[in-house]
């Protein structure tokens, strides 16, 4: 059996945080919901969760003073996974409201959503390439809802979704995940992949 | 193209869930956390719920049933109810709603969605309108949860629509007040009209009786068909609706 895992929960006030917790907790992993590196560094994992606009949030990670911490912690290698508007947060820069830089630890930048809009609702996540960590929610439908995409290069895109075209909604570097999709709010799917990732990345 | 989206639909008075029709004579349908539970498990896309007697009291949705419905339903939800400042919506959002729906304070103040979207993100705000056909097109009706103090607002329904998308809604839940509750299809006509003159997704409301109404909805353009009575009355079970539109073409979540 495994050790039981002790998930940190980056808290820096932009929503859905509890959410997050909710669906860690209940797979039973131990959480730590904070924006203190103290209690983030006695973790296994780093999540990032997130909704609203690109700017407000990095404007958020600023004043909580996490920007530098997030960085090193990726930069070490820690397990950190972003989740949805988190996952936007891991690249160079966004267009929305203008362009603001981001974490930058994954290249590519933020643009919209492919012929403009939304993408709100289910849809098929498709792997691309063979990382085993992603093999078995390959096909499974998750819960979108947003207007920008994390236009990453290719090696670094591990899921793509499709509506008329096909599109990046999961990346990979290291051990740096981003999902842009709510795994939280995706029952029997979400949980299997939000496990997968726990347990794949924290070995 | 996202799958489309079945969402019950579930009107909350003094903490329980009820139903009216033409939005008139509720009745109880039950405990607000039972009834979550069961549409999560049964395979329900999403759900909205509406505290239908907020705006007209004057008052803002309460948020300790959000927080408990949020503790045990994984799929995303919408709360409408008297939602008017930041402060409440910032409230039913901590407790956990995925996104917040405004209807009359939003006809009273339209930058309330633009403050909305600018806070929060346009991903999570809707705009819900009442509209019911009059003399020289479909209109807007405001505080409808209560028949004595609804009222007309002065607008035409995709006049309003454009401006509140265009503010920055992210969604529309379009209610059509004649078809509440009486189970003979959703308006497709108007809902087609609306689904053209928005570019954000559309769902309708209001008419649901039967599995065929789901796919007249999603043929003219519905994102999302949002129903209350045949689910509540269990006339439709959300795995047979869904069975019945996939096997005619309409892609929806398994």
């Amino acid at each position: 059996m495994s050790r039981r895992k002790t998930v940190g929960i980056v808290d820096y006030g932009v929503g859905n945080q509890a959410s997050v917790w909710r669906a860690l907790h209940k797979l039973d992993y131990r959480c730590r919901v904070s924006d203190d590196p103290k209690k983030l560094d006695e973790t296994d994992i780093l999540f990032l969760p997130g909704v609203g606009a690109f700017p407000t949030a990095m404007e958020k990670l600023h004043e909580h003073d996490l920007v530098e911490y997030l960085q090193g912690e990726a930069h070490k290698g820690k397990p950190f996974v972003g989740l949805c508007l988190g996952m936007q947060l891991l690249a160079e820069q966004s267009h929305e409201h203008g362009l603001t830089a981001g974490l930058g630890l994954i290249p590519g930048e933020v643009v919209p959503f492919p012929g403009g809009g939304w993408h709100i609702g289910w849809n098929a996540i498709e792997q691309l390439g063979d990382d085993p960590l992603f093999a078995e929610c390959d096909g499974m439908a998750m819960y979108f809802n947003h207007s920008f995409i994390f236009d990453a290069p290719d090696e670094y895109r591990v899921y793509a979704a499709r509506t008329e075209g096909s599109f990046p909604v999961g990346v990979r570097r290291g051990n740096l995940v981003g999902m842009q999709f709510h795994p939280e709010k995706s029952q029997a799917a979400g949980r299997a992949l939000l496990s997968a990732l726990v347990e794949g990345l924290c070995k | 193209m996202p799958a489309r989206r079945i969402i019950p639909c579930l009107d909350v008075k003094d903490g329980r869930v009820v139903k009216g029709v033409q939005f008139r004579d509720h009745r109880d349908v039950g405990d607000i956390v039972e009834n979550a539970t069961r549409y999560s498990a049964e395979g329900a896309d999403e759900l909205v719920f509406y505290d239908i007697t907020a705006s007209p009291e004057g008052r803002s949705v309460d948020t300790a049933w959000i927080e408990r419905v949020s503790r045990v339903i994984d799929i995303p939800f919408a709360v409408a109810g008297g939602i008017r400042d930041l402060a409440t919506a910032e409230a039913v959002l901590e407790a956990g709603a995925d996104k917040v729906s405004v209807n009359s304070p939003a006809l009273a103040r339209p930058e309330l969605i633009d403050e909305l979207a600018a806070a929060f993100g346009a991903q999570c705000v809707v705009i819900g309108v009442d509209s019911m056909r009059e003399e020289g097109g479909y209109r807007v009706w405001r505080n409808t949860g209560d028949p004595e103090r609804s009222d007309e607002a002065g607008r035409l329904t995709l006049d309003w629509l454009r401006e509140a998308t265009r503010r920055g809604a992210g969604e529309v839940v379009l209610n059509c007040m004649r078809k509440d509750g009486v189970r003979d299809g959703y308006d497709c006509e108007h809902l087609q009209e609306v689904v053209a003159a928005v570019t954000v997704p559309v769902i309708a409301s209001g008419g649901a009786g039967a599995p065929r109404h789901f796919r007249e909805a999603f043929e003219h353009g519905a994102s999302g068909a949002l129903a209350a009575t045949v689910f509540h009355d269990r006339l439709i079970a959300i795995p047979d609706l869904k069975q019945d539109l996939l096997a005619n073409g309409i892609e929806v979540r398994p």
